[in-house]
């Protein structure tokens, strides 16, 4: 991974929209071509504002999916809210070609580091797994010895952002463990019953308390505190646990 | 209105700091309860941006950018604390 600058000046860059994916029917992939893009690190993001024809504007930050290899689009991914004014927008509206403003990247705390060799636990609920995705990508593209381990909670198995790429890096990585966590309905050829996060999944899916790992937890405010809590009450040191929190559905 | 956290005002905070401002350590001036600006509660979208304790729940800081303007209110922190070797 190219070196990435964590701060500098802020200046709003005018991106466009160079392709687009579904991850899910309420999820989507933004591909963005952004001039002089600086790099970024995984797990920062990126404020984007819209301009209404009558000069009112709203600004929003979103995840960078991506890992930045040195070159090349980034990579956002939104999910629709339905009471949303931005996010509809992004998913239903804008077009390959479409310009968007944003500045970025920003943030340097909810970030992963390359150079950090403890073992990384990702705890995600719903869309929370972007900037988590970010990372997995980072590890991989730099072929990072770290173990990962992801700890994915989603409503449905059709909930599931990137699940053809996790299968195939789960496949061809050894040091990368995923494991899914169904709130409402599990997939029909599993025998796991829908549950919320709780000790007996971050218990027997991440890792012991004494190996030191760093963990990320990002999602709605009630994922978020339920996660970090029993991670605190497991035995993982409270400075090595970093939240973030979105305010999306889960 | 949505639940956020401190992370949501890197942006706003880089326009007034030179460095990250998320990762920096505050204190509250309230229960004296310290850690990342990250982890400040904050709910958006609004024109301003207030950041409270997730110990207190008091106000820790409010950012409100005006069209030429920022307005930085830390009263609610004793003390901001950066780290400069190597962020």
């Amino acid at each position: 991974m190219a070196r990435a600058a964590v701060s500098g000046r802020l200046t709003w860059r005018l991106a466009t929209v160079t392709g687009s994916r579904w991850e899910t029917p309420s999820v989507r992939t933004l591909v963005l071509d952004v001039p002089d893009w600086p790099g970024h690190l995984p797990g920062q993001h990126i404020d984007l504002r819209l301009t209404a024809p009558d000069g009112y504007r709203a600004q929003r930050s979103y995840s960078i999916a991506s890992a930045w290899a040195g070159t090349g689009p980034i990579e956002l991914t939104v999910q629709r809210l339905d009471d949303g004014e931005v996010s509809p927008y992004l998913t239903d509206t804008v077009e390959v070609g479409d310009q968007l403003e944003l500045r970025g990247p920003v943030g340097g705390w909810f970030v992963w580091r390359e150079t950090e060799p403890a073992p990384v636990l990702l705890v995600a609920g719903g869309s929370g797994v972007v900037p988590l995705m970010a990372m997995i990508r980072a590890r991989g593209a730099v072929r990072g010895r770290q173990p990962f381990r992801l700890i994915y909670s989603v409503r449905t198995p059709a909930d599931v952002c990137y699940a053809e790429e996790l299968r195939r890096r789960v496949r061809d990585d050894a040091g990368l463990d995923v494991h899914l966590l169904y709130t409402r309905k599990a997939p029909e050829d599993s025998p796991a019953t829908p549950k919320r996060i709780d000790v007996a999944t971050l218990n027997t899916h991440g890792w012991p308390p004494d190996f030191g790992a760093s963990c990320f937890v990002c999602g709605p405010t009630g994922f978020v505190e339920a996660a970090a809590d029993i991670l605190v009450a497991l035995g993982h040191e409270p400075r090595r646990i970093r939240t973030e929190r979105f305010g999306g559905t889960s | 209105m949505n639940e956020l956290d401190g992370n949501a005002m890197a942006g706003d905070l880089l326009e007034v700091f030179a460095a990250d401002a998320t990762s920096a350590r505050f204190t509250c001036a309230g229960c004296g309860h310290a850690d990342a600006l990250a982890t400040l509660r904050m709910w958006g979208p609004a024109p301003g941006r207030v950041g409270r304790c997730p110990h207190c729940e008091d106000v820790v800081l409010r950012v409100v950018r005006a069209p030429d303007r920022i307005f930085l209110d830390l009263r609610g922190a004793v003390r901001l604390e950066f780290s400069v070797s190597g962020s």
